[in-house]
């Protein structure tokens, strides 16, 4: 059945060079667990975009409930993990994976550096991986905020002095990250804004140029 | 040699299990579909608990004394105790209430059935409701008279104690 659905569509659309393009390549042996167990570290990328999949959609659910407004961001936030039901898998899954990706991109930069990956032709790959993670850490930056409640509202505080601190453009790169001269309702809406819009594009955009590489130039060779 | 007669008598087996391939295939299959689905059900449960979730039973509001109401229509406001997620408010509410012939007391929501504007009493001098979107109207009962296609709803009363209480939102029951 399922087979006949998917002939029907192949005999028109000719979809199976399409699939067969990404997902039908050889494993190197020396990056195969199966042939040496070691290679378990090559599996640290893939990890990364497994846990950046299940932020992105769980980020998606949460947007149903969740309100950029710093009356009702807190009470939104305790509505949908207290109230509705899974709210604090669904959030819970946010909250975790948020940490869990991080510490996953720093062991694939550890892996990559240690394998000496990096090297050409790959220092553009490399490069891109670097522009990644900061935007990683933009959305954990932002993220932290949207709940609302004393951790956010002083992590977000620390944050802004630390971009104060820049010499000369310091109080303008702090005073256009909180929209105002205070941390409040205009820093929340961008925030939330940057958070669900402005970096998981930069991200997905930087993420397909990070795999379109990998397919050009081939995972590094044994050390 | 118990071997050798074996060897005799072998003759090609039809097999019918499923080769290693497909085993594995399998496995691989169901794996992924049990993570898939272990990510993808909390959030699609969260995401629909709004039409899972226990309606909350609305309570009987104190609006006006029995002695106020007349047969003639009147408009009364009362509030009403709304839980809307984690927005808590008592939004006010409107109830045209009137004592019939027969003595008893009934209360019509003033939301025109045709699409939806606010009705009035005797605007035009000729006892009926109208609404002043579409001309729709209605007799004191709430029964369609014109553009309307079904009659006024009427709300839940019931009378304790020499107050009048108004419940839920119900289908006209006097026509």
């Amino acid at each position: 059945m399922l087979k006949n659905v998917y002939n029907w569509i192949d005999e028109r659309l000719d979809i199976t060079p399409l699939w067969r393009d990404v997902a039908d390549h050889e494993v190197p042996e020396h990056v195969n667990p199966a042939h040496h167990f070691s290679a378990f570290v090559y599996c640290f990328g893939g990890l990364t975009f497994f846990i950046t999949v299940i932020q992105i959609l769980s980020g998606m659910f949460l947007t149903m409930y969740f309100v950029p407004d710093i009356l009702n961001a807190y009470k939104s936030v305790d509505y949908l993990q207290h109230k509705v039901a899974f709210g604090g898998i669904v959030r819970g899954m946010h909250h975790w994976g948020a940490s869990l990706v991080l510490v996953m991109m720093f062991l694939h930069t550890l892996r990559v550096f240690f394998t000496g990956s990096y090297k050409a032709p790959r220092e553009m790959n490399w490069v891109v991986g670097m522009l990644i993670f900061f935007v990683m850490l933009g959305l954990g930056f932002t993220g932290y905020l949207l709940p609302w409640d004393n951790k956010a509202y002083f992590a977000t505080k620390v944050g802004m002095q630390i971009a104060e601190a820049v010499p000369i453009i310091g109080p303008y790169v702090k005073e256009l990250l909180q929209g105002g001269d205070i941390i409040g309702a205009e820093t929340l809406t961008r925030f939330f804004a940057i958070h669900v819009f402005f970096l998981p594009g930069a991200l997905l955009a930087l993420l397909g140029a990070h795999f379109i590489m990998i397919r050009r130039q081939g995972i590094s060779g044994p050390l | 040699m118990s071997n050798h007669d074996q060897e005799k008598n072998h003759r090609p087996v039809k097999r019918n299990e499923m080769s290693r391939r497909q085993f594995l295939s399998y496995t691989l299959g169901g794996a992924t579909a049990f993570m898939a689905a272990g990510v993808t059900l909390p959030m699609i449960r969260f995401a629909v608990d709004p039409i899972l979730k226990k309606k909350s039973e609305s309570t009987w509001v104190k609006v006006v004394e029995e002695a106020k109401v007349t047969n003639e229509p009147q408009e009364f406001k009362f509030n009403i105790h709304q839980i809307d997620g984690w927005y808590v408010s008592d939004p006010e509410q409107t109830a045209w209430i009137t004592k019939d012939e027969q003595g008893n007391y009934f209360a019509l929501s003033p939301v025109c059935k045709h699409l939806g504007c606010t009705i009035g009493w005797n605007t035009e001098k000729n006892n009926e409701y109208v609404c002043p979107c579409h001309g729709a109207h209605y007799t004191m009962d709430g029964k369609n008279l014109s553009v309307a296609p079904k009659p006024l709803d009427e709300y839940d009363l019931k009378v304790e104690s020499g107050w009048i209480y108004l419940g839920p939102i119900k289908a006209n029951t006097r026509v």
